[in-house]
C-alpha cells in the first residue's frame, strides 16, 4: 500500500517536472508566433494576453508587401534559400567525395587531414572573419550571393566529412567487394553499391549544411553591402538600427525563419543527434 | 588511373576548399596581426605596413580587453556548467519518464533546439522588453515584500534589462542555456539507453541510492559522452556573436566579448584590421589551449582517424 503511493507520488513528480522543462522550451517559440498575429494593442501592454484575442495577419501583410529595408520579405527568403542550397550542393558532393576517400582508402596524408579536420571544429570562424572578408573582396565575389556560399562551404566542410565519413564507414566493405569480383567498375560500385546505403547519411549532413547556412549572420552581414542581397538573419537585425521596434513585424519575419528549421529537423531529428554525437560538432 | 591516385582525387575538391578558405586565412589573420592595416591598405592604396606586437601590446594595454576576455571566460564558465547540469537532469528524466511524455518531450526540445541563433536572441529580447515584455509581468506577479527581499525592488514594470551589462548577460546566459541543453539532454538520453539495465537492477539490490548509482553507474560509463559534450558546448558558448549583437548591439563597449571586440574593431569606421586579427589570434589560441587535450586524445585514438 504505502509502496504504491510512493510510486504514485514519484511518477507525478516526474510527469510535473517534465511539464516544467516543456514549458520552457516551447513556451518561447510559442511567444513569437502569438505575437505575430496579435495587433498591435495586444503587443504593446502591460497585461499577459495568451492567445491573440483578436489575431490579425496586419503583421504578415506588411512584410510581405511594405517589406524591410526597403524590400519584401520575399526577397531576402528567396536569398536565403539560394545560398543554404548553394552550400549544400556544393558541399554534398566535395564532403561525399572526401568522406569516401578517407573511409575507403589508407593513404599518405590521410592523419594529417583528419587532424585538420579536427583543429578547424576548434577553431571559431569568427577569427577567419577578416581574412574572408579581405579574400572574397579581392576576387570581386564581395555584394554577391555567391561569395556567401563560398564561405558557407568552407565553414560547414570540416564538420560535413567528418559526419559522413561515420555514414560511409557503416557500410560493410564486403558489398562493395562483392560488386567488385562480379566485374563491376569502381564508378558502379560506388553508384550503385554505396551511394544508396549512405544516401539517409547524406540527406542528414545536407540538413546540418543547410541550417547552418540558413542561420548564418555574422559573414552575411559583412560581405552583402546591397539590401536587396540581404539574408533573413541580416534582415532581421535590420529592424534594431530603425527607431522604436516594431515587434510584430519582428516576429512575423522571425517565425517566417524558424518555422521550416523546425520542420526539417523534427524530420530527420533521430538520425541527426546520432550524427552529430558522432561527428561531434554543430555550428 | 593508377589505384593510389583515387584517394587524391576523390580528395581534391575538399582539400583546395579546406586549404584556401580555412588553411590560408588563417595564416593571413596571423600575419595580419603584426600589421597595420587600415583603410588605405584595404583600397589597396599602400602595403600594409609590419608592426612587429604593437597590434597585441596594444589591445593587452585596452581595458576593453580585459572586460571583453573577462565576459568571454565567466560567460563560457556558467553557460557551459548551467546547459550540462540542467542537459543532464533532463536527460535523466526522460529516462524515467513513460513513452509517450517522453516523446512529447523530445519534440518541444528539438523546437528549441532549432531555433536560428538570430530568433533565439530576438524572441529573449522580446520576453525581457522593459514595456511589453513577459519577464517583468512575471517579477510583478510576486507579492511585494517577496520581491523586495530577493531583489531589493517590489516595482518591475519598465525595468530596462539592457540597459546594464550583468542583466545583459543574464539574458543571454538564458538564451543560449535554452538553445543549447537539448542538444545534451537528448545526447544523454541516448547513452543512457546503451547502458544495460541490469547493472541498475544490481545497484538496486545492494540499496545504494539514485545520487550514489548516477555517480556510480551512470558517470563512469557515460563518461566519453560527457567528455565530447563538454568540449562542445565550450567551442559554442566561447564565440557567441549573433545573439550577443542582437541583445547588446554595438554601442555598449562593456557588454562586448572578445568576438564582438574583434569585429568592431576590424569593421567599424575606422577600420582597424590589425587589431581585429590579433584579437581573433588571442581568441583562437585560447579555444585551442582549453580543447587541445580534447584534441590529443581523439588523435590518438585509434579508431577516430584510422
Amino acid at each position: 500500500m504505502k509502496h504504491t503511493t510512493r510510486r504514485r507520488v514519484g511518477s507525478i513528480a516526474l510527469n510535473g517536472a517534465a511539464i516544467v522543462v516543456l514549458l520552457f522550451a516551447v513556451f518561447p517559440v510559442y511567444w513569437m508566433v502569438a505575437t505575430a498575429f496579435k495587433p498591435n494593442n495586444e503587443i504593446f501592454t502591460t497585461d499577459f494576453i495568451l492567445f491573440p484575442r483578436d489575431p490579425t495577419l496586419e503583421h504578415v501583410t506588411k512584410i510581405f508587401t511594405d517589406g524591410v529595408a526597403g524590400n519584401s520579405i520575399w526577397v531576402y527568403m528567396g536569398n536565403s534559400v539560394v545560398v543554404a542550397l548553394g552550400t549544400v550542393l556544393i558541399g554534398a558532393v566535395f564532403s561525399l567525395l572526401a568522406a569516401t576517400a578517407v573511409s575507403r582508402f589508407k593513404f599518405k596524408g590521410r592523419a594529417p587531414f583528419m587532424i585538420v579536420l579536427l583543429i578547424f571544429q576548434m577553431v571559431p570562424a569568427e577569427a577567419l572573419l577578416i581574412s574572408l572578408f579581405l579574400m572574397i573582396r579581392g576576387v570581386g565575389l564581395y555584394d554577391q550571393l555567391l561569395g556567401l556560399v563560398v564561405v558557407n562551404v568552407a565553414l560547414t566542410l570540416p564538420f560535413g566529412i567528418m559526419m559522413l565519413r561515420n555514414f560511409v564507414a557503416a557500410v560493410p566493405k564486403e558489398l562493395e567487394e562483392a560488386a567488385w569480383i562480379d566485374g563491376a567498375s569502381r564508378f558502379t560500385t560506388f553508384w550503385k553499391v554505396l551511394f544508396p546505403l549512405v544516401a539517409p547519411g547524406l540527406v542528414a549532413t545536407s540538413i546540418f549544411s543547410f541550417i547552418t547556412a540558413w542561420n548564418e549572420l555574422i559573414f552575411a552581414l559583412i560581405l552583402m553591402r546591397d539590401s536587396t542581397g540581404y539574408t533573413m538573419p541580416v534582415a532581421l537585425r535590420f529592424f534594431f538600427g530603425q527607431r522604436g521596434t516594431d515587434w510584430g513585424a519582428i516576429m512575423a519575419s522571425s517565425t517566417l525563419m524558424t518555422i521550416p528549421v523546425i520542420v526539417f529537423f523534427l524530420l530527420v531529428q533521430r538520425r541527426m543527434v546520432s550524427g552529430l554525437v558522432a561527428g561531434a560538432v554543430k555550428g | 588511373m593508377p589505384p593510389w591516385l583515387i584517394p587524391y582525387v576523390l580528395l581534391l575538391p575538399g582539400l583546395l576548399v579546406i586549404a584556401g578558405l580555412l588553411m590560408w586565412p588563417m595564416v593571413q589573420v596571423v600575419i595580419m596581426s603584426f600589421q597595420k592595416v587600415g583603410l588605405p591598405q584595404i583600397r589597396g592604396t599602400r602595403p600594409a605596413e609590419y608592426v612587429g606586437f604593437e597590434n597585441y601590446t596594444k589591445i593587452f594595454e585596452n581595458d576593453l580587453f580585459w572586460t571583453s576576455l573577462r565576459n568571454t571566460v565567466v560567460f563560457a564558465a556558467v553557460t557551459v556548467t548551467l546547459t550540462l547540469v540542467l542537459g543532464t537532469a533532463v536527460g535523466l528524466l526522460l529516462h524515467k519518464l513513460g513513452k509517450a511524455m517522453s516523446k512529447v518531450l523530445i519534440i518541444g526540445l528539438m523546437s528549441a533546439w532549432a531555433v536560428p541563433p538570430v530568433s533565439a536572441a530576438i524572441i529573449w529580447r522580446w520576453l525581457f522588453d522593459a514595456d511589453a515584455g513577459i519577464a517583468n509581468w512575471l517579477l510583478n506577479l510576486l507579492p511585494d515584500w517577496l520581491s523586495q527581499a530577493l531583489f531589493g525592488q517590489a516595482d518591475w514594470s519598465g525595468h530596462p534589462w539592457l540597459n546594464d551589462t550583468v542583466t545583459i548577460y543574464l539574458i543571454l546566459i538564458l538564451c543560449v542555456l535554452w538553445a543549447s541543453f537539448p542538444f545534451i539532454s537528448v545526447s544523454v538520453l541516448a547513452g543512457l539507453k546503451s547502458i544495460p539495465s541490469e547493472l541498475y537492477e544490481a545497484a538496486k539490490v545492494d540499496g545504494s541510492t539514485p545520487w550514489r548509482t548516477f555517480w556510480k553507474v551512470t558517470f563512469p560509463l557515460l563518461r566519453p559522452v560527457f567528455a565530447v559534450l563538454t568540449i562542445l558546448s565550450i567551442i559554442w558558448d566561447f564565440k557567441v556573436l549573433a545573439q550577443l549583437l542582437i541583445l547588446a548591439g554595438q554601442t555598449n563597449r562593456e557588454a562586448y566579448n572578445l568576438s564582438l571586440y574583434a569585429f568592431t574593431e576590424a569593421f567599424n569606421a575606422p577600420p582597424k584590421m590589425g587589431s581585429g586579427a590579433a584579437i581573433a589570434v588571442v581568441l583562437t589560441l585560447i579555444l585551442l589551449v582549453i580543447t587541445f587535450v580534447h584534441v590529443r586524445q581523439m588523435v590518438k585514438q585509434g579508431d577516430e582517424l584510422r
